[in-house]
């Protein structure tokens, strides 16, 4: 009785019929996450704590994706996906990722969906700050370092403090030149970059329910942002459908109590809201659209794992087709199965990829690209002052290179508008 | 866990976030073959932008350049210390740099949980702003038992926030150490 979904689905992994916000569980987890960044010093840390020759507690439950640093010549990068490599050799892991091969598959996040290690009621942990991205499918996932990912590893288990859940309820009807982001970038500047920390974000409302998987993940994704523990919106058919689709592994669904204690609830119209952005150099330095229209642009950047789904890119090129970009464009897919999709999928007889191409973008390889900055030879990478608009997820000085340049953040449609006209543009200006 | 810390402050602002305390382009080196170890602690705080490196002046680096310490021990900043990716390279560059404690008013959690369960150094909360009242280089004093911070070339003595449930781990050294005591790994 009257607990919230994070709560409910903490304690059946703690084997406990109830927990209450503050305690702290020992809980087992279903998934570990890990990439090329995290994953070496994860295994480091395992070999040292449990063996040289000791296993991995469950490889069925252990996913390895590499996804930062691939399309660069930085030694230390490429010695990385070799550690990771090597490790999945020696254990034997069904679940590697392998770059080079036909089972790459780019950003974790978004793979961690499309290969349908997302299922609802489960409890999922990732070496990556974004993990929360999960939360969209009814799950408790969260981000973790290479210390407690090491004895995820070993031992199958990790303590976690039960989070407070914070409930923002969307109502409406999202207009056409409304996306997640707009509505997510709203939720983080009203509550800060501070205001959910420690805390469970959970996203509700039939505004919500009408969203696409993808466009879910958005919202999820930058639960961070605001520094809460998971993101979570419960699964519905939408959710059910996808998950099958990509996985005949068994889940059980859980919901909120009807009468859930709540630390904070809100409720948004959607129909009412604008397009907003954030600011240099804080997600939650929100401004409207309108507000900062006109700002000169050295770039746009469409990509990762917030901004870098089918449904991001399709928005976009809907925006760009038959125009010209202005400014320097940066289009990176999140995943392969993206890439394959733009390459296919057509818009007024054109494939998407194609669209992207006449009207003057550069197209990337599917990884986090220039999402977090990275190696100096890294596609789109900001090396100087550079003024950029980007469909990412943070803006803190150098998050994407040069401390020295300004990232605004803001939907796929603000972001194509802004390309074509080489200045922060409101999406409704250009659509018809 | 020591009980008495005794260093130089490094002042810093608010919502420093994990690009700022080691920016993702050094991610790549090793974190334990000795060479490339001690990149982390030339790189620590190496993303802050001028005018915030060092509080109030802003303009005196973490770690000096070409230097793989820092003179700095205790680390003083704001609100929301450590927000952003749950890169667990944070903590540990600044340990490697010199760093045995950071005092803030609150802190991103992956953070501080990074820096507790890896036992890299110990996340003290402050009651007061204390980016306002202390400078770099100032001689600071902490009795982690008592929660005492004493300002010694002000004079000025500030109370912090008791450890709760962390103490636990920081005593058995990192949460493997922890695990172990409480029977929950071999
Ligand atoms: S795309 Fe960006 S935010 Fe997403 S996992 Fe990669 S680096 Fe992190």
């Amino acid at each position: 009785m009257e607990q919230t979904i994070t709560q409910k689905i903490l304690a059946a992994h703690a084997g406990k019929d109830r927990v209450a916000p503050g305690e702290n569980i020992w809980v087992d987890v279903d998934i570990l996450m890990t990439h090329d960044v995290c994953g070496p010093p994860t295994i480091d840390i395992f070999k040292r704590e449990f063996g040289q020759d000791a296993q991995v507690w469950d490889k069925d439950k252990l996913v390895i994706l590499p996804d930062h640093y691939i399309f660069t010549e930085d030694p230390h990068a490429m010695r990385n996906i070799e550690i990771l490599r090597a490790f999945a050799a020696e254990h034997d892991l069904p679940h590697y990722f392998d770059v080079g091969t036909s089972r790459y598959k780019g950003v974790c996040h978004v793979a961690l969906a499309e290969e349908g290690f997302n299922r609802p009621g489960n409890v999922l942990f990732g070496t990556d700050s974004h993990t929360c991205t999960s939360g969209a499918f009814g799950l408790f996932s969260t981000g973790v370092g290479n210390t407690d990912a090491a004895l995820i590893m070993g031992t199958g288990k990790i303590w976690v403090k039960v989070p407070q859940t914070m409930r923002f309820v969307f109502e409406g009807a999202l207009p056409p030149y409304l996306m997640a982001k707009d509505i997510i970038l709203s939720v983080i500047g009203d509550i800060g970059l501070d205001g959910g920390t420690y805390r469970a974000l959970e996203f509700d409302g039939q505004a919500v329910f009408d969203l696409s998987m993808e466009e879910r993940m958005t919202l999820t994704n930058m639960a961070i942002e605001a520094g809460a523990k998971n993101g979570i919106i419960a699964a519905d058919d939408k959710t059910f459908e996808y998950v099958r689709s990509r996985t005949d592994a068994a889940f059980e669904p859980v919901y909120s109590d009807p009468d859930a204690a709540y630390y904070f609830e809100k409720i948004y119209d959607v129909s009412t809201m604008e397009p907003v952005i954030a600011k240099p150099h804080r997600p939650d330095n929100r401004a409207s659209v309108t507000e900062v229209a006109g700002t000169k642009l050295d770039r746009a950047y469409i990509g990762s794992c917030t901004g870098g789904k089918y449904g991001d890119f399709l928005a976009a090129a809907r925006v760009l087709e038959g125009n010209e970009v202005r400014v320097d464009t940066f289009v990176v897919p999140a995943s392969t199965e993206v890439s394959k999709q733009l390459r296919e999928n057509t818009l007024n007889g054109k494939t998407i990829w194609q669209v992207f191409l006449d009207a003057g973008c550069k197209m990337g390889h599917a990884s986090c690209g220039a999402c977090l900055g990275g190696p100096v030879d890294t596609f789109g990478r900001t090396h100087g002052t550079e003024v950029v608009i980007s469909t990412t997820n943070r803006n803190f000085p150098g998050r994407m290179g040069s401390k020295e340049a300004s990232v605004y953040l803001a939907s796929p449609l603000t972001v194509a508008a802004s390309a074509l006209h080489g200045v922060i543009t409101d999406p409704r200006e250009v659509m018809v | 866990m020591k009980d008495i810390l005794k260093g130089k402050a490094y002042v810093i602002g608010d919502s420093i976030d994990t690009d700022q305390i080691i920016p993702a382009a050094h991610l790549v080196f090793s974190m334990t073959i000795p060479e490339e170890r001690k990149q982390y602690g030339r790189y620590a705080l190496s993303g802050l932008p001028d005018g915030t490196q060092g509080l109030p002046k802003g303009d005196i680096p973490f770690t000096a350049a070409d230097e793989f310490e820092s003179e700095f021990t205790i680390i003083i900043a704001g609100s929301n210390f450590g927000c952003g990716s749950s890169r667990e390279h944070a903590p540990f560059a600044l340990m490697v740099a010199g760093a045995e404690a950071v005092v803030a008013e609150s802190y991103a959690r992956i953070f501080y949980r990074n820096a507790v369960d890896g036992g890299f150094l110990i996340p003290f909360e402050s009651r007061d702003r204390l980016i306002d009242v202390i400078r770099t280089g100032d001689l600071l004093m902490i009795d982690s038992k008592s929660g005492l911070l004493t300002n010694e070339t002000t004079g000025k003595d500030y109370l912090l926030n008791p450890l709760g449930d962390i103490a636990d781990i920081l005593r058995a050294g990192n949460v493997f150490e922890y695990a172990r005591q409480a029977g929950l790994m071999p």
